[in-house]
């Protein structure tokens, strides 16, 4: 690999630009293989630039036989991120792991003192009402989203949001009877049973946990669950 | 174009930083990648090791099983400055070769890092 292609890569990720790796086993050749543009030694190879497109669409890295010799496209996507509304204390420890598990995470809530650099040092924070919020920041399918206040004046705007994005994750803290008044009202609201039962409610694993670290582990666990939900039942 | 076995993209970045820290300090630096996995083979495809020339390593292409052979190996192409396949599998016929406990296998492309 070239330097260039490796600095080159390092801005994409800064830049949070996608991009494909693209390298010819049999020869060591490279290529960056951007939607519109495609740069290195493998470039001009024909059904190159289709592959990798397709390879960025769908976020797989993976190996295909183009010609008979194997090129191996690596994805540089940006990352997941995580979206979480109130700043609670069980969001401190959910922001850190999270951003260790690779997320980028944005604590929003409209509440300063709860959302200050110094309860979250390092993460993006959003001080918008939470529906606002929500929309200022382009739910993609790349994107979780987590309501921690079980206060229904922020929560409920958000997860109107949350249910009618393309999250692959939603979840709500809150027992099971807080759980089914927020459907009673979401219904109220007209949203469809479908959108709501979206809703991982209450949120994370059954794994017994109690202190805010411990259920932070478990909502980690649950949206990880979701995020290769899909990869397990191919093997399946 | 035939598809290969592909994996939800999994990203290792900062196993690209550090090798882009070892190049600034003037290091060599080699790379290697999990191209394929069969099995039970831990690392998914994409996942990386960076290796610099005092064999400093970052990052993984298995359970740790295969680590020490693919630094050796990185050592050698950082010297050549060809890149390499190497392929490893379950450790049956020979005790002493290097293979996966797993029972999966993995393939892994070998490169340095060159101007």
């Amino acid at each position: 690999m070239k330097t260039a292609i490796l600095d080159q890569i390092l801005q994409d990720q800064e830049a949070k630009t996608p991009v494909a790796l693209a390298t010819e086993l049999a020869t060591g050749d490279q290529a960056l293989i951007y939607y519109d543009s495609a740069k290195g030694d493998l470039a001009n190879k024909p059904g190159i630039l289709e592959a990798a497109r397709r390879a960025i669409q769908d976020d797989k890295t993976g190996t295909v036989t183009i010609d008979n010799g194997e090129v191996f496209f690596q994805t540089f996507n940006p990352p997941l991120r995580m979206l979480i509304v109130g700043a609670v204390h069980i969001a401190q420890p959910l922001s850190r792991m999270a951003s260790v598990v690779g997320y980028d995470v944005t604590v929003v809530d409209p509440r300063q003192s709860f959302a200050s650099p110094e309860r979250f040092p390092g993460i993006a924070l959003n001080h918008e009402w939470p529906d606002d919020g929500l929309r200022e920041l382009d739910i993609d399918r790349r994107t979780a989203i987590v309501t921690l206040t079980h206060d229904p004046k922020l929560d409920d705007p958000a997860l109107g949001v949350a249910i009618r994005s393309e999250a692959f994750y939603i979840g709500a803290l809150g027992s099971r009877g807080t759980h089914a008044g927020r459907v009673e009202r979401l219904k109220g609201e007209g949203f469809t049973e479908t959108e709501i039962s979206r809703i991982n409610g209450p949120v994370g694993l059954n794994i017994g946990a109690i202190s805010p670290a411990e259920i932070a582990v478990s909502i980690l666990g649950e949206v990880t669950d979701w995020l290769h939900a899909k990869e397990k039942k191919a093997a399946a | 174009m035939a598809t290969g076995d592909v994996n939800q993209g999994s990203q290792d970045d900062d196993v690209l930083n550090e090798a882009a820290n070892w190049l600034k300090e003037g290091k060599q630096v080699a790379l290697a990648t999990v191209v394929s996995s069969w099995g039970s083979s831990p690392r998914p495809p994409g996942s990386q090791l960076a290796v610099s020339e005092d064999s400093t390593f970052v990052g993984s292409v298995s359970g740790g099983c295969i680590e020490g052979a693919v630094v050796t190996e990185a050592l050698e192409v950082m010297k050549s400055g060809n890149p390499k396949i190497l392929e490893y599998g379950v450790t049956n016929e020979l005790a002493w070769e290097v293979g996966l406990a797993c029972g999966g296998q993995v393939k892994v492309f070998v490169e340095a890092l060159q101007e």
